[in-house]
């Protein structure tokens, strides 16, 4: 068997004067869609961050591809093919719809230059991206702005998607739209790892998922296990599936 | 009881300790071992200002905020106490309705500022006061009926501080007992109290916030300090203390104008006496004006010997002219701030510990 | 930016626009309030024009460290340098044209004055690049050392330039065909004046093209909003940020050849006088907005002017009441940069 797109080994992180990380082992394969759960403070932002190179692991590896990111500046991890949808979105809210699409296609110097293609299979994910194309991104609703996020990191191939919370804070139309895009991104092979602490919305998209608890990982599996077992449930994630549908 | 008086606050280097006892002597006993009046002037000078840098250092070294309008404040003690020697009779009285004036428009103007600008950061704060310092300082020659202009203020101090009074034919050791020696004793008391009180202030809970406060402002506030109360305060009282060294030096000067209290080019001096000297030592203070004054009151004597040898190559001589002075401070000043940003005393500090260490 | 606030209707709603264009009006609405207060319109447009002139030349100072500090959070105090030296450069390569100068004609005046700010920001540019590495690099993200150290750039900078021009100051006069005043109907409007309101107009349009229509500028505009964003999408900040450095440099010193020409001497003290004014133009402007900047710029000279002739005496503290009166009404200056 091949050896998994990114593995963490060990990896501790540190923000100041505080410890937040404590040795982080994850793995995640070529192709999967991994959520990672927990409570608030758990350490799921840092992972995401940690792994994009905006902290740094000490100690710790990232294997990525078979080569150790863990010390690499955050551009060169990003141009290895790591796309990031930070918690906050990360929109540039002076620039168009169209502006922030054209920073986020890499290769493309002009907004003719991006893959048209492509753009028309975002547009069908996201319709309202088409729409306000021209528009400032500042205007945009947070859902709208979540969805600028999705598609600033797919509008070009990328090898691994970072997701924080997409759900966060969304009206439920807007969290049905997202799921449907998500499920159509699976369809094209991409490997995702997605942050997450609404359940619902996790169960419907992952393949594996891994919780984390204090700075550690305290579960991984597949999805399908964790959703059949509501003692499991409880215990990790101190909710049942059933009470919340 | 030597502990006490430095509040607990020790040099803490031998070294350190033998300097900052050398330059005290010196200044105590400057009267009777360098004769002449450009050594005492040197000396008056040195002691306006320990006190001066000491303010700004409880300032950018406890507080962590770059001013640049620290001048304004020792120009506004300056005029305070010119301008009501100027219109009152020269008596202590019109001295202490000068510094009263003084220390009101500072503490108003400290607080403004404070409170108008200290919320942001401290790069909006340093852009403000070299604003409006640079304001103040336009307004100050331009209101010329009051300050002079351009020109200043000369005026007459009481009786026993003027150069003419003679305290009955005595002398102590050759030197005549005049106006001038009392000038200088008073001058030197005052310096050495204002000192220790503002070591009495950094050592004091209070002091130890603003610490807090320099080193992590979120953990500060997370903890429950109003941060913006404490640093208008530390504003307001740093304010107050330069207004008084400004007082001190229009009473040993007998005159002031916009150069001698109010310039940009002071500020700068005193950013590098801080910082060559020691930010956050207090004591850094003591040997950065002493050293910045010594310096530039005699290195240029030196450089001039030495720009004369290098007469023949061109750019080496005027390199070291010695209007150039400043070049070299400043290069010393950045290499200070990269390589031992706790200036002398943090390295004397450091070198000590290491001793001990090793021992 | 909070998501949490992030709760519309549908995913296809129409958001609000609501653009920001009070500041646009600010410019039009002083000059116009100014006039009613003069004795004659032809005095208005003298001072209109030497206004929006003065402006223009602060504008092409300020734009750059603007940029500077919006994208990397650094402020250089050592700023002025280059303005004093684009100036002081001036002085020697129009003193080495002195004939083409002296000439009346203007292809020559011009010809004379384009290799000097063509040096003048070549030169400053260079030394802003080795400014950048030495001065500025090893202080990152640590305000306090930045503060202190540009500070020391500039003392020695100013130190060096004594060195090199002396520490007098010098006259630089206008080339010939640039002296003297065009009659605007009955206003006397100073050629120099227009062609400083020209040269400031081309280097806006240019800063504006760049930022607006290459990708390079929208990288730029992206890093003032979130600088790790735009990491994180692959780009390296810092080279970004050393060509932004390089050219806010050189346009320092393309602005100090213009400001030496408008003062007609230069001193090496200009550059920190002239550090103030822009101090005060990129605060009311918003810190890291470039179109701020030049709104900031417009009123600074102008209220100059205005109020030079209406009242010299409260014309030295025109810049700071102004900029106290837009903190009150915008505490980040009139145009925020929206930053997480």
């Amino acid at each position: 068997m091949s050896s998994p797109l990114l593995r963490l080994e060990g990896v501790h992180t540190h923000i100041g004067a505080y410890h937040i990380l404590h040795g982080v082992d994850l793995e995640v394969g070529q192709g999967e869609f991994t959520v990672l759960l927990g409570r608030n403070g758990a350490g799921k932002t840092t992972t995401l961050r940690t792994i994009m190179g905006l902290w740094t692991a000490a100690p710790g590896r990232v294997w990525f591809g078979g080569v150790d990111i863990a010390t690499r500046s955050t551009p060169e991890i990003a141009r290895r093919g790591i796309a990031y949808v930070p918690e906050n979105m990360g929109i540039f809210s002076d620039l168009t719809v169209r502006e922030n699409m054209l920073v986020a296609a890499r290769s493309a110097r002009r907004a003719e230059g991006m893959d048209a293609t492509r753009l028309e299979w975002i547009f069908g994910l996201f319709p309202a991206i088409r729409k306000f194309w021209q528009h400032p991104a500042g205007l945009l609703s947070g859902g709208q702005k979540q969805m600028l996020a999705v598609a600033r990191a797919i509008i070009e191939p990328r090898k691994l998607l970072l997701v924080d919370e997409p759900s966060k804070g969304l009206a439920p139309a807007i969290i049905q739209n997202m799921i449907a895009a998500f499920r159509e991104l699976k369809q094209t092979d991409t490997t995702v790892l997605l942050v997450e602490q609404n359940f619902n919305f996790a169960r419907q998209l992952g393949d594996k998922v891994a919780v984390m608890d204090d700075g550690r990982i305290v579960h991984s599996g597949t999805m399908a296990e964790l959703v059949d077992d509501e003692g499991l449930q409880q215990k990790l994630l101190g909710l049942s599936l059933a009470a919340h549908q | 009881m030597l502990s006490r008086i430095f509040s607990g606050d020790l040099p803490r280097s031998r070294m350190l300790a033998l300097v900052l006892i050398a330059i005290v002597g010196a200044l105590a006993l400057a009267p009777f071992v360098f004769p002449g009046a450009k050594a005492l002037n040197v000396a008056a000078k040195i002691c306006v200002f320990i006190v001066l840098v000491a303010s700004f250092d409880l300032l950018l070294g406890y507080t962590g905020i770059v001013s640049f309008a620290h001048t304004m404040f020792f120009g506004i003690g300056a005029y305070g106490v010119a301008i009501a020697l100027t219109r009152l009779a020269p008596s202590w009285a019109a001295i202490a309705a000068g510094v009263a004036g003084a220390l009101a428009l500072s503490f108003g103007l400290s607080l403004l500022i404070g409170l108008f600008s200290l919320r942001v950061k401290a790069i909006f704060y340093a852009m403000i006061t070299l604003a409006v310092a640079s304001a103040f300082q336009t307004f100050a020659s331009q209101l010329s009926e009051i300050t002079g202009g351009e020109d200043g203020l000369s005026f007459r101090v009481p009786e026993v501080l003027s150069h003419g009074f003679v305290l009955g034919g005595h002398s102590i050791l050759g030197v005549p007992v005049d106006g001038k020696l009392i000038s200088y004793y008073l001058l030197f008391a005052l310096a050495v109290a204002l000192f220790l009180l503002m070591l009495r202030i950094v050592n004091s809970p209070f002091g130890r916030v603003l610490q807090a406060i320099r080193e992590n402002d979120f953990r500060a506030e997370a903890l429950g300090y109003r941060t913006v109360v404490y640093r208008t305060f530390s504003n307001v009282l740093s304010a107050g203390f330069a207004t008084l060294a400004g007082a001190l030096l229009a009473l040993w000067l007998r005159y002031n104008g916009p150069d001698t209290s109010l310039s940009f080019e002071i500020m700068i001096d005193i950013l590098l006496m801080v910082v060559i000297g020691g930010m956050g030592t207090m004591y850094g203070a003591v040997i950065g004006a002493t050293l910045f004054i010594v310096a530039q009151n005699y290195l240029q004597d030196l450089m001039k010997l030495a720009s004369d040898a290098a007469l023949g190559i061109p750019l080496l001589s005027s390199l070291l002219h010695p209007d150039r002075w400043l070049l070299w401070l400043g290069i010393l000043f950045i290499l200070s701030v990269y390589r031992f940003p706790a200036g002398i005393v943090g390295r004397l500090r450091t070198r000590s510990k290491s001793h001990s260490a090793a021992q | 930016m909070s998501p949490s606030v992030a709760t519309a209707p549908a995913a296809d709603a129409l958001p609000q626009l609501v653009a920001d264009r009070i500041p646009l009006l600010l410019v039009p609405a002083l000059a116009l309030a100014a006039l009613p207060l003069m004795s004659s319109l032809s005095t208005w447009v003298t001072l209109t024009v030497a206004g929006l002139a003065m402006g223009m030349i602060i504008f092409i100072i300020a734009s750059g460290l603007t940029l500077v500090f919006g994208l990397m959070d650094v402020l250089n105090f050592g700023h002025g340098v280059f303005i004093a030296l684009g100036a002081y450069l001036a002085v020697s390569v129009l003193g080495a044209m002195s004939g083409w100068t002296g000439s009346e004609h203007l292809a020559l005046n011009l010809l004379a004055v384009l290799p000097a700010m063509l040096v003048a920001m070549a030169v400053a540019g260079g030394v802003g690049f080795a400014f950048e590495r030495v001065i500025i690099r090893p202080v990152y993200g640590q305000h306090l050392k930045q503060i202190m150290i540009t500070m020391g750039g500039m003392i020695v900078g100013e130190e060096l330039i004594k060195v090199i021009w002396g520490p007098q100051t010098i006259p630089l006069p206008l080339p010939a065909a640039f002296r003297g005043s065009l009659l605007l109907g009955d206003a006397a409007v100073e050629k120099y004046r227009l062609i400083a309101v020209v040269i400031g107009l081309a280097v806006f349009a240019a800063m504006f093209w760049v930022l607006s229509r290459t990708k390079v500028g929208l990288l730029i505009r992206a890093g003032v909003q979130d600088r790790e964003m735009v990491e994180s999408l692959g780009y390296r900040i810092r080279k970004l940020f050393v060509g932004v450095f390089v050219a806010g440099s050189a346009l320092a010193g393309l602005g100090g050849v213009m400001w030496g020409l408008y003062q007609q001497n230069v001193t090496p003290q200009m550059g920190a006088q002239v550090n103030v004014l822009i101090f005060i133009v990129i605060i009311i402007g918003g810190l890291g907005s470039v179109g701020g900047c030049f709104i900031g710029a417009l009123l600074v000279g102008l209220l100059a002017n205005y109020t030079g002739f209406l009242a010299p005496k409260v014309a030295l503290f025109s810049n700071i009441l102004l900029m106290v009166l837009i903190l009150l009404w915008r505490p980040q200056g009139i145009f925020p940069v929206a930053k997480r």
